[in-house]
């Protein structure tokens, strides 16, 4: 004890410069020094420059009126509103665009990933062709080749393209039946929930009656028995409350239904293509990384091809999936900004009028900023249950 | 003893249903009935899309012409036959000198070709391994050649007139923003890994609120703000060239991500090479530069890799702070009274697509040779 008290005292008295504390506590003084002093720099310039163009600064201006139109609007939402709700208007077509991008993505993504690992040559090669064009070229490019490549050249509304179940393709956009919700529709929408909240019940019961029995029962079928049938139960015990309001053709235009703007249709198409080929890339990375040893050990415990996947390999295989999945969707909606090429009203489009129109240039970019961090602290923390749960269980 | 064999028997080939084209077929196309009604699928998905792609890209495309009518229908004020659909490589034909210089006054464009002739020569020898003299090499890549480029763009000096960032445009800027966002976000990427993992509290705060920040917001934003609010941090009547500005966004961001890649190869490295490094008496950087980086940096080649190409199709969201970059000079194009036809806007995005996507592959082939020369056998 004693001997290493004066080995350690003498050692820092015979360097004294040679510290890492001091060294450490020196450059980190340095540091804070330079940047309160740049910090301090900055903010008076930002003052003199704010006060020399005559802008207050602060959020007052939120509640201004806005005075510019948005063009898809989820919320109620005029030229007469504030600043503040158009921007919210903004956020929250982000987070549509962002979440139906997501699900499709994952969608396409899964099939082309599995697709690449196929034993069927052709399906292979056409999966590996997507993934290297998509992988290889601007997501903003995507967004303008279905925009003004595809969309565009769409006929006019006089010449629409006749899609099944009474929907339109034209160059304003697609059309389909919109749902007009009767009296007494509100019974659909409970029985919907009592079915999922049933089959839920059922799933448990199931799984705990397997395990301790070891009797199966057929889940899924009763699922989507109670999911779909008890809906429709109501459906037809209410009287028939639900009916369609079909778009109709007329000379220059398509009256009825619900559109779906080119603008979103391209950015959705754009970031689901674009993306997915990327998940497709993470999809296969993570079925190889299933050790072989696994997949035989299962056929060797007599489970079936598809029992081996669902039991198996697939549990192992979404460990490894999903933090790099999770940053594709952070990506994805990072990239839902690029709308604003093409004008679709996103968060970025919305705060970036606002911001020209104010000239709040600090407050409009810190909006935004927040804005987008929060939406990523949302889906990585989403993102991080779900991979919680995926997680492998160690004793 | 003559029923005791002398020779040795030659070994048969394999039976006919294990090779040659039927047995392949039938093991990689028609295994089982999934397999089949796959293959059929696929069969038709690639006889209802190739024939189309053919067609459109090759077959009917109008090469050269003078103006819009060789791309337009008779309905549409052109000569060609009602429905008929092809690519109007015309249009990229006659704006090809756009599409690579931008506005950049035409008298004036040996001096980017000249630049693009000195990159080639340099970054050759660079990219294969067998050429000496590495070091030499990047100084003059990294270092020479970009002040070189800086006078011979901008010029304003030896009799060069000066040519202002305004006009530059098309692949010249795309690829110039690229190469400075590379030169620069390894560097200052891998000083923020060092920073993040760093001891001095102070220090890797800021390192982490960096690294997060920026990784948090898309680049759009990050453009914003270089170009809205870096104005009105400098004192007034300071003012910062808008290709500076871009140039400070592209390069930050990629730092961020970069950043991240680096960490993950230095929290590949082993306890013992540290200590290892420790124990020889080498101070911080020593131990950093000699021992650690080398390897780190190896790990990770892929990584690099993926953030330069995801930074290279990333400099086409310049076009929003109204630069024009390639992407930007394409989609500027199709206002052009004079080409404007429904397949105009197709064309001049597919080849833009077509150009990006070969820098990209490129860039993740190389990545990949490089891979396999330095494997040297004990992956962690």
């Amino acid at each position: 004890m004693a001997s290493q008290e004066v080995l350690r005292e003498e050692s820092s008295r015979a360097s004294f410069i040679n510290d890492p504390k001091i060294r450490s506590l020196f450059f980190q003084t340095l540091v804070v020094i330079v940047l309160f002093g740049s910090v301090w720099w900055i903010v008076q310039n930002v003052i003199d420059n704010l006060q020399r163009l005559h802008i207050a600064s602060g959020f007052g201006f939120l509640r201004g009126r806005a005075g510019f139109d948005i063009s898809d609007t989820p919320i109620a939402y005029t030229s007469d509103s504030t600043y503040g709700r158009a921007i919210v208007v903004g956020l929250i077509n982000t987070i549509i665009v962002a979440v139906a991008g997501i699900i499709t993505a994952t969608i396409i993504g899964f099939v082309i990933g599995i697709g690449r690992l196929s034993q069927n040559w052709l399906i292979q090669k056409i999966c590996t062709v997507y993934v290297e064009i998509f992988r290889n070229i601007p997501p903003l490019l995507v967004i303008f080749f279905w925009y003004s490549g595809v969309l565009a050249v769409l006929p006019a509304p006089r010449d629409s393209y006749h899609l099944p179940f009474g929907s339109f393709l034209n160059q304003r956009g697609f059309y389909f039946p919109r749902p007009v919700w009767g009296e007494g529709s509100w019974l659909i929408v409970v029985a919907l929930l009592v079915g999922i909240a049933m089959a839920w019940f059922v799933a448990r019961t199931a799984r705990q009656r397997q395990m301790a029995t070891g009797q199966q029962f057929p889940v899924l079928w009763t699922s989507v028995a109670l999911i779909i049938g008890l809906p429709l139960l109501a459906y037809v015990l209410s009287g028939f409350p639900l009916s369609f309001d079909l778009p109709k053709q007329s000379t220059f235009n398509l009256t009825g239904g619900f559109q779906v703007k080119p603008e979103f249709l391209s950015l959705y198409l754009a970031l689901s293509c674009y993306t997915a080929a990327f998940i497709a890339e993470i999809v296969r990375a993570g079925i190889r990384g299933v050790s072989k040893g696994q997949t035989e050990a299962a056929a060797a415990l007599g489970l079936r091809s598809g029992s081996i996947l669902r039991l198996v390999v697939v549990p192992q295989a979404m460990r490894i999936v999903i933090p790099p999945l999770t940053s594709q969707y952070l990506n994805l909606t990072k990239n839902s900004s690029l709308a604003i090429a093409i004008g679709y009203p996103d968060l970025t489009a919305t705060a970036g009028t606002v911001l020209n129109q104010t000239g709040q240039a600090v407050e409009g970019v810190l909006i935004m900023m927040i804005a987008y961090l929060i939406l990523s602290l949302v889906t990585s923390a989403v993102m991080n249950v779900v991979n919680a749960r995926m997680a492998l269980v160690e004793r | 003893m003559s029923w005791v064999r002398t020779e040795m028997a030659l070994a048969q080939p394999a039976p006919t249903s294990v090779r040659g084209p039927v047995a392949w077929v039938r093991k990689n196309l028609v295994g089982t009935v999934g397999d089949t009604i796959l293959t059929i699928l696929g069969i038709a998905i690639v006889a209802w899309v190739l024939p189309q792609v053919i067609n459109w890209a090759f077959i009917n495309a109008v090469w050269t012409g003078p103006d819009r009518t060789v791309c337009a229908t008779a309905a549409q004020g052109g000569i060609q036959p009602e429905g008929w659909t092809g690519a109007c490589w015309a249009f990229v034909n006659a704006k090809f000198g756009q599409f690579m210089f931008g506005t950049y006054p035409i008298e004036e464009r040996w001096r980017p070709i000249l630049v693009a002739i000195l990159f080639v020569v340099l970054l050759v020898p660079m990219l294969i391994p067998r050429v000496p003299r590495k070091g030499l090499n990047a100084i003059l890549l990294f270092l020479v050649l970009p002040i070189v480029s800086f006078f011979l763009l901008i010029g304003g000096v030896f009799g060069l007139p000066h040519v202002e960032t305004s006009r530059w445009g098309g692949l010249l800027v795309t690829l110039s923003l690229s190469f400075v966002g590379i030169a620069v976000s390894l560097p200052l990427g891998t000083v923020l890994a060092l920073g993040r993992r760093s001891k001095m509290p102070i220090i890797k705060t800021l390192c982490v609120i960096f690294i997060e920040t920026v990784r948090g917001i898309p680049l759009i934003t990050v453009l914003f703000f270089v170009s809205v609010m870096l104005p009105l941090f400098l004192p007034a009547g300071v003012t910062f060239d808008k290709f500076l500005r871009a140039l400070i966004g592209v390069s930050l961001f990629a730092a961020a991500y970069m950043a991240e890649v680096v960490r993950g190869g230095l929290q590949a490295i082993p306890k013992g090479q540290y200590e290892g490094a420790d124990s020889l008496g080498l101070g911080y950087w020593q131990k950093m530069g000699l021992i650690v980086l080398p390897q780190a940096l190896k790990l990770v080649i892929p990584g690099i890799v993926n953030t330069f190409i995801g930074m290279f199709k990333d400099t086409s969201l310049v076009l929003i702070i109204s630069m024009f970059d390639l992407l930007g000079v394409v989609k500027q194009n199709f206002s052009d009274a004079n080409w404007a036809t429904p397949q105009t806007a197709r064309s001049g995005l597919v080849f833009a697509a077509f150009v990006f996507w070969l820098f990209c592959f490129g860039m993740s082939r190389y990545s990949m040779y490089t891979e396999r020369r330095l494997d040297t056998g004990h992956k962690r």
